[in-house]
């Protein structure tokens, strides 16, 4: 058994070695499908965080009575915290309130009289929240609506947000559809391609398979060299798409990261980069052993 | 010993290449079938094999039906037999020296024993200096002969030869016959397909003749009769 899977993969690597011109043409044509399928999955975190870059720019505000407690608002923010939905909750006491409306408004004299002539500070604490998705804002709402917080809320600035924030909503969920399908295609694309181009390399060994068998070797032992050599396509194919991938990043990712603030793509090939390499070979071994072993079959039953 | 009962061979749509063959081969023998060119040699021979299957009747090995064995276990009849093809069939991708091996691996030979008996062979038939030429690399004898060297490798019960003389100068046919001959005489039962009166009437031993699908003629020490 165990003489057997030597022997079959030498001769597979033989093999491999011995049809280089072929071999080269079934790799560019992998690599591509790898490539493209890498790229495409850049590009989703590339939309991911675009996303995410929007949605960091929204937010609800919950603004309380004059009178309430600063007790009484921590305390709301920490049963805030506790949900799930909920990214962040900035605190903006009356104090900081008044300091942020004086810094915005300092060159309106007219304002800053008003302002003087009051005697107590008008401006009411407020809790600044932000949900971890933009369609979870109405259930963070409607968790505000219960008695004890409607007592000291004076109000949300939800209902004017509201039509901002459902459109960014809609398009972020669509944009990230439209990235998962069109990743979804080109691998199917790819994985067709692939398998077309293995099926011709193994159309051109079909007379040597119908001789192997009426020599009497076993099924697996036809079929075993053609597997390995699937396997080396794809093992290969990935090397060569990192080699392409690599440079590519390291000259594109500043640029994108000047029209992407906190995008930095070569940062994240390089932090995930076995979690991609593991991915890229699992693509392309499987690619090629299970392409190998379904355009074989069609000459073992003959 | 090998039983053909009564087996017909129908190439469709039309092409009666065998009709009622009955035919016993024993173990041991050294049968020449003769018949001229599209008499059906090839065809009842590959009816061995299983490359075809019979229209009509049986071929049997012993008590086993050939119709009947399994498609999992049919390596396991086929390394029985050591085939060498009309058209040779060396693997195009494999040297002269891999084509011996391949045999050899096939049925689960060691490493030590390919190794060992690989250049035996090739000398046997004088190619050792052609080694690892590819079949593409090789004269059309020499070809045929890696193709013998190919059929013994795996020291087969049964040998099958079809026409394995075609391409070889009188020197080379009679070493191959006297091969054929000794590995009979060590026990390996031959069956020699061949339309080269020389050969059937050197041979002096067992012929049957075929003319259209039938036999015609069944002899021990047999003569060549045909024109
Ligand atoms: N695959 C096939 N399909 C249709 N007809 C075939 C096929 N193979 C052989 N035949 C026909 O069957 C007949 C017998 O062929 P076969 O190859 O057995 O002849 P042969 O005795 O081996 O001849 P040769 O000495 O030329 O090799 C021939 O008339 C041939 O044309
Ligand atoms: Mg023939």
């Amino acid at each position: 058994m165990f003489a057997s899977l030597i022997r079959v993969t030498k001769s597979g690597g033989l093999s491999f070695w011995r049809n280089k011109w072929l071999s080269v043409a079934t790799i560019i044509v992998m690599s591509l499908a790898i490539f493209g399928i890498t790229n495409l999955l850049l590009v989703n975190v590339l939309i991911d965080s675009l996303i995410t870059n929007l949605e960091d720019k929204i937010d609800i505000s919950v603004y309380f009575n004059l009178d309430t407690s600063e007790e009484q608002i921590l305390a709301t923010r920490d049963s805030l915290i506790e949900l799930s939905q909920v990214k962040s909750v900035e605190y903006i006491s009356t104090g900081e309130a008044l300091k942020n409306f004086k810094a915005k408004h300092q060159d309106n004299q007219v304002l800053m009289q008003s302002l003087q002539e009051l005697e107590t500070n008008p401006l009411e604490a407020a809790l600044n929240i932000k949900a971890q998705v933009a369609s979870q804002y109405e259930s963070i709402v409607n968790f505000l609506e219960k008695e004890e917080y409607q007592k000291v809320i004076d109000k949300i600035n939800y209902q004017e947000n509201r039509t901002v924030i459902a459109r960014l909503s809609s398009i972020t969920t669509t944009i990230r559809q439209v990235g998962f399908i069109g990743l979804a295609i080109l691998a199917i694309l790819a994985i067709l391609v692939t398998f077309n181009t293995i099926r011709l390399t193994i159309y051109s060994s079909r007379k040597e398979i119908k001789v192997m068998k009426l020599v009497g070797a076993s099924n697996w032992f036809i079929r075993g060299p053609f597997v390995i050599e699937g396997a080396i396509y794809g093992i290969v194919a990935v090397l060569a798409t990192l080699a392409v991938l690599f440079p590519l990043l390291w000259y594109l990712s500043p640029k994108i990261t000047t029209y992407l603030p906190g995008t930095d793509l070569l940062y994240f090939f390089q932090t995930n980069f076995i979690a991609l390499l593991l991915l890229q070979l699992l693509v392309g071994i499987v690619m090629g052993t299970v392409s190998s072993i379904i355009a074989v079959r069609r000459y073992l039953d003959a | 010993m090998i039983v053909f009962n009564k087996v017909s061979k129908i190439y469709l749509p039309n092409c009666k290449a065998l009709d009622n063959i009955n035919l016993t081969i024993n173990s041991k023998e050294f049968v020449s079938i003769a018949g001229r060119s599209g008499a059906g040699k090839s065809t009842l021979i590959r009816l061995l094999i299983k490359e075809e299957f019979p229209t009509k009747g049986n071929i049997f090995w012993g008590k086993q039906d050939i119709g009947q064995i399994r498609d999992k276990d049919l390596p396991i009849w086929r390394r029985q037999i050591g085939m060498i093809f009309q058209d040779f069939r060396l693997l195009p991708n494999k040297t002269a020296y891999e084509n011996i091996a391949f045999a050899m691996e096939v049925s689960d030979w060691t490493k030590q024993e390919i190794e060992r008996d690989v250049p035996q062979l090739l000398k046997l038939v004088n190619l050792i200096d052609r080694a690892d030429h590819f079949p593409s690399q090789l004269s059309g004898g020499e070809q045929q002969r890696v193709a013998i060297a190919r059929a013994l490798a795996h020291r087969p019960d049964i040998l099958v030869a079809d026409e394995p003389t075609g391409n070889l100068d009188l020197l080379h046919t009679w070493e191959i016959i006297r091969l054929l001959i000794k590995i009979n005489e060590l026990g390996t039962t031959v069956i020699l397909s061949t339309h080269d009166r020389d050969i059937i009437n050197g041979l002096d031993k067992r012929v049957v003749t075929i003319e259209k699908g039938k036999i015609i003629k069944d002899d021990e020490n047999g003569k060549y009769i045909l024109f």
